[in-house]
């Protein structure tokens, strides 16, 4: 769906994105992960055609972009930071000039289109107050209202859920779900990782302009072979298991051993409570915090010599 | 792509409040004259101002005198200038190119949407200012030479109402052209920067110093080439005969600068990052 080769955009001498090798397949949920100024949104921006690559290849639908993003543009949905409109319109007559702007269906249909779309996100009853008079999550809503018009086969969306309660997250969680599970291609780039982990099966994570991890997320969470143990005789299974306790703090015991059913079986036959049990799966903010170095938003006074 | 960009001019309160400053200048400066009865002495102030006492149809063209110098040009460069930065600024740029509109696409709706508002702008101008002028100055000179109702020209002949329709007409499109290369010098501005405020006063920089330049009799070498050094060429359609010299280069001077700022406006633009 999306596969970029070595892309590099250099901003004077700000290397931006340096030399990502991006595999998006079709069908997929994809979750672009990264600190900020890690350069998700150039990368986003790239792929769309707004912002031209230094070096490398970008292909869209198996077209080359930006020189046929004509072409597949009409087929992708966007969200690029932060939904925007004109804000003495209203929602409804903003979505049918983003209509009306491109190509392809009819005048007779737009009312319909525009319905629908707003139907989906949630805002089917505004009024015809203006754009300006829109809490936050609204825009949000409206934004994606609005890359969701052409019912694209690609979405690709910066921050979506940027502004919205948790009860708007779930719910634009719940739509996104359902339109993969419909045939689209959800490609989403964000900071914020349960946002990812709950809905994507594949992520990427981006540091300094490198995309440093690509991987689904089933085998990067897959269990570590150990079992985390909680119990009140802590003492006693440590003596019990011998040799295959990896760690202790407290109560919680880390144990090396492949089946979490056989260990609590051998644990409870000997007596031993158990309050809590779990094969171990490294985290996705374990996993995300290990490939990044700090955040680019922070600046620490260079160290005196 | 152009239905689009002349929906956003009309459904926009701005244009409409340019509009109606526009055409009230000219009916603030009718009520004082045609109450004190104190026009300019001929040949000073603004053109035709001492010829509408004696018929009010020649007010259109006195009320365009008053405003081409620095109104109709400022609201053009403000509009133009915000035409591609303000969407930029906005965050709409993204998403209509995303859409996708073609950037040669959205230029060109933009352009057709700046004549627009100024042929709009001219248009009201002139049907206000002859509701008024024929309101508060009359139509028929009290010693009526010649034919009745007859306006007469800046050179003392008298024009028949079709002469003058047609002069008017003239007098109009001249108008656009030289508002048409404002617009495209406030576009090209736009299309350079993210601020539309910054394209709207880069654009009036550039006529200021025209203006000045154009004063300026050491900068003679220069003169027959700067932007503004014709604007008021259009008086000439009302002479009898009409002066063509000063109208030809007046059109030939404006075009010139329209086609190669909106080349460089489209170059720009095709090769711009679009990081706003």
């Amino acid at each position: 769906m999306i596969r970029t080769e070595a892309v590099t955009k250099r901003y004077g001498r700000v290397l931006a994105v340096d030399s990502v090798d991006l595999d998006v397949r079709e069908g997929d949920r994809y979750g672009l992960l990264g600190p900020n100024g890690s350069g998700k949104t150039t990368l986003v921006r790239m792929l769309l055609g707004l912002v031209y690559a230094t070096s490398g290849r970008i292909e869209v639908m198996g077209q080359p972009v930006p020189r046929r993003a004509a072409r597949v543009l009409p087929a992708i949905g966007a969200l690029v930071e932060g939904p925007a409109a004109y804000p003495h319109l209203s929602g409804r007559t903003n979505l049918r000039l983003v209509d009306a702007a491109g190509p392809g269906g009819g005048r007779r249909s737009r009312r319909r289109r525009v319905d629908e779309a707003l139907e989906r996100v949630g805002l089917a009853g505004i009024d015809r107050r203006p754009l300006k008079a829109y809490s936050l999550g609204m825009r949000q809503r409206l934004g994606l209202a609005a890359a969701l018009l052409r019912a694209p086969r690609l979405l690709i969306l910066d921050e979506p859920t940027n502004g919205l309660d948790p009860r708007g997250i779930r719910e634009i969680r719940d739509l996104l779900a359902e339109l993969n599970a419909a045939g689209t291609t959800v490609f989403l780039s964000s900071h914020l990782l349960p946002e990812v982990e709950q809905l994507c099966t594949r992520i990427g994570v981006m540091d300094r302009g490198r995309l440093v991890l690509q991987e689904d997320l089933a085998t990067l969470t897959a269990p570590t072979g150990r079992v985390v143990v909680d119990s009140p005789d802590a003492a006693r299974a440590v003596a019990l298991l011998d040799g295959r306790v990896e760690a202790r703090t407290g109560d919680r015991l880390v144990v090396r051993h492949a089946d979490a059913a056989q260990l609590n079986a051998t644990l409870v036959e000997q007596g031993i409570r158990v309050a809590e049990m779990a094969p171990q799966r490294p985290s996705l903010e374990e996993i995300v915090l290990s490939v990044t170095t700090s955040s680019s938003d922070r600046v620490d006074a260079p160290v005196p010599a | 792509m152009i239905r689009v960009e002349l929906v956003k001019l009309l459904c926009r309160p701005r244009t409409w409040v340019t509009l109606a400053l526009l055409c009230a200048l000219p009916i603030v400066v009718a009520a004082f004259i045609a109450t004190t009865h104190l026009a300019p002495p001929p040949g000073q102030g603004s053109a035709f101002l001492s010829a509408v006492l004696r018929n009010g149809s020649l007010y259109p063209a006195a009320a365009m005198a008053m405003v081409v110098p620095i109104f109709l040009p400022v609201a053009v460069a403000v509009l133009a200038g915000d035409s591609v930065a303000g969407e930029a600024t906005g965050g709409t740029l993204r998403y209509l190119l995303v859409r996708p509109v073609g950037r040669t696409r959205l230029l060109v709706a933009k352009l057709v949407s700046l004549t627009a508002f100024v042929l709009l702008a001219i248009a009201a101008l002139v049907v206000t200012s002859y509701l008024t002028g024929r309101l508060l100055f009359g139509s028929a000179p009290p010693a009526a030479v010649g034919q009745p109702g007859g306006v007469t020209s800046l050179s003392g002949a008298p024009l028949t109402p079709a002469q003058l329709l047609l002069r008017l007409l003239g007098a109009v499109g001249f108008i656009t052209v030289s508002m048409l290369a404002v617009a495209a010098i406030a576009l090209f501005l736009s299309t350079l920067t993210d601020s539309a405020l910054g394209a709207a006063l880069g654009a009036l920089a550039v006529l200021v110093a025209s203006e000045i330049l154009v004063t300026l009799d050491a900068a003679a070498a220069i003169k027959p080439y700067l932007p503004t050094r014709y604007w008021l060429a259009w008086v000439d359609f009302f002479r009898q005969p009409i002066f063509w010299r000063d109208i030809e280069r007046g059109l030939a001077v404006p075009a010139i600068y329209i086609g190669l700022l909106l080349a460089a406006s489209w170059a720009n633009f095709m090769t711009r990052d679009i990081t706003s």
